[in-house]
């Protein structure tokens, strides 16, 4: 079932003045309950635009964004209701963090919706959970946390909402290489747990190969791949010409493949490297 | 929240952009002086024709000038009707309390031409003249005050770093509340108490980073070995050309040809 279509989705930054410019065009794609999604492309390429799109921040100037088949611009006035439905983490979030308490602030979310008491601690605590922030933590002011931990306190504040869709748009940017494992494991473990649908935009290509199904690929405001990440990644030379790379053990495996050793094509982690390559020694007698 | 024109630099290579920003304020300010010594039709018009060559010659879209003008427009309507209802004497016109004399319609004229020219011709200058520009100019200006313990050079940094950070704080504020926004965050509906508190989670976070910039900003500039204005040189030095002389005898020349115009006889 398509938890989000998007058909012929097209934005126009400043119409009708000299800095007109074109910023997503004429893309389309569906989205299956339960997916993984990365999206890859080079700064400027147009993804937080099409993000913003999704979660009915910005109007599409064409085209219609779908969720659950229903036009998410039906009824404009209803906007925020699709905004809790589908969650946006933007860059760099721990720039929004504006509470006394790390409480509050998670809780704003799920108080503008108008939940009852109860289920807003329910669901705060939940979202902290998720996040791994130590409950003491909750009393304290945002301002006093670790940028790590305030990342993590900020995502916890979309992630409170329970929405279907959850995207991120590159949560792990600035932050260092343990806090990348940790935070990334995490959403991992959301989706797994929830089951809910996850959109990661990352210039990580190790993230996605790691963590996605399939992978949208943006170029020059024009959608140029959807598919599964393997496939995608396979796709080496059409990703380099457009400023973009593959993860470094895919590389180095299709070089291996190059040069007549029979590997798989579009090998992801580096787990699976050592798995294909220990099968061949051993095929060959070698180990 | 991005169409703030008023005061918005339009980069360009005309000799108007070339006049030196320290003759360029000083004319601006004897050009608005002028614009309220015309006591006459005929000084008002030359005045005027001054004002549209100086547009011209500028090479700003007149669309731009027009979009400055469209903040201003209710003032001048209303400061006209001001005039045209308040002369009540010989009336030309009249109906129930309202009379309007020869005198109401000529004042309401002059009122809203010179209002209409002074905003042109300013923003002419705020076109023609960047921020860094302006400021470097206005410091260099108020030079002569440090005898009276003045910090010009401090206050011309602080106008400089002022003007540099307002598309940013926009830009930040515009990121802020769609952050916000997709929180659930509504900033369009209720009363004026509501909406003023859902300008907090805005607010807020966009004090936090306006500290963190300026102690940023800070910290890069010591980095940097600033310590003030004395003693620092310049890597653009003002010299007054030919250009400048240019302008400041065309000026000269409109001053006595509105003179002039003013001792015609009056017709108003």
């Amino acid at each position: 079932m398509n938890v989000l279509s998007v058909e012929h989705l097209t934005y126009t930054y400043s119409v009708g003045t000299p800095f007109e410019h074109i910023a997503v065009e004429d893309v389309s794609f569906d989205i299956e309950k339960g997916d993984f999604i990365g999206i890859i492309g080079h700064t400027g390429s147009g993804k937080s635009t099409l993000l913003q799109m999704l979660n009915g921040l910005l109007k599409p100037t064409k085209g219609i964004v779908k969720l659950y088949d229903n036009d998410i611009w039906e009824k404009p006035k209803e906007i925020r209701k699709i905004r809790f439905n589908i969650g946006l983490v933007f860059q760099y979030p721990e720039y929004q963090l504006f509470e006394e308490t790390v409480y509050k602030d998670i809780a704003f979310g799920p108080t503008n919706m108008g939940l009852s008491e109860d289920k807003i601690k329910e669901s705060v605590i939940n979202a902290a959970k998720f996040v791994s922030l130590p409950l003491e933590y909750m009393d304290k002011s945002p301002f006093d946390l670790s940028g790590g931990e305030k990342r993590r306190a900020a995502i916890a504040g979309v992630v409170a909402m329970d929405p279907d869709i959850l995207i991120l748009d590159e949560p792990t940017a600035g932050l260092d290489p343990i806090g990348r494992d940790v935070l990334l494991s995490q959403i991992c473990s959301y989706h797994k747990q929830r089951g809910n649908t996850v959109i990661l935009v990352s210039h990580s290509m190790e993230d996605v190969a790691r963590v996605c199904d399939k992978v949208l690929v943006m170029n020059k405001s024009k959608m140029i791949m959807f598919d599964t990440t393997k496939k995608v990644f396979s796709r080496e030379d059409e990703l380099n010409s457009i400023g973009l790379r593959v993860p470094q053990v895919t590389h180095i495996t299709d070089k291996l493949i190059d040069n007549g050793i029979k590997l798989d094509k579009g090998i992801l982690t580096v787990e699976e490297a050592v798995e294909q390559i220990t099968e061949r020694l051993k095929k060959e007698g070698k180990l | 929240m991005r169409d703030v024109t008023l005061g918005q630099f339009f980069p360009s290579k005309s000799i108007i952009h070339r006049v030196d920003p320290r003759v360029k304020i000083l004319l601006l300010i004897t050009f608005i002086t002028l614009i309220f010594c015309t006591f006459n039709y005929f000084s008002l018009a030359l005045v005027v024709l001054a004002v549209i060559s100086i547009m011209l010659l500028s090479r700003v879209p007149i669309k731009m000038y027009l979009k400055s003008l469209k903040v201003i427009i209710i003032v001048v309507l209303i400061t006209s009707a001001i005039n045209l209802f308040s002369y009540p004497s010989d009336p030309v016109f009249q109906w129930w309390v309202i009379k309007i004399s020869v005198e109401g319609i000529n004042n309401a004229v002059f009122v809203a031409v010179r209002i209409i020219s002074l905003i042109l011709i300013s923003s002419v200058l705020t076109f023609t003249t960047s921020p860094t520009d302006l400021t470097d100019a206005l410091e260099r200006l108020m030079k002569p005050l440090k005898v009276f313990h003045v910090k010009v050079h401090e206050i011309a940094m602080m106008m400089t770093i002022a003007l540099r950070f307002v598309p940013t704080l926009l830009e930040e504020t515009d990121k802020i509340m769609a952050a916000q926004k997709s929180r659930g965050a509504d900033m369009e509906s209720g009363n004026l108490i509501t909406r003023i508190k859902a300008l907090i989670p805005v607010l807020v976070p966009l004090f936090v980073s306006a500290f963190r910039r300026a102690y940023d900003l800070a910290v890069a500039m010591e980095c940097r070995c600033y310590q003030g204005g004395s003693g620092r040189t310049r890597m653009k030095q003002l010299r007054i050309s030919k250009r400048d002389v240019f302008s400041i005898i065309t000026v000269c020349l409109i001053i006595v040809g509105v003179v002039l115009c003013n001792l015609l006889p009056h017709i108003r």
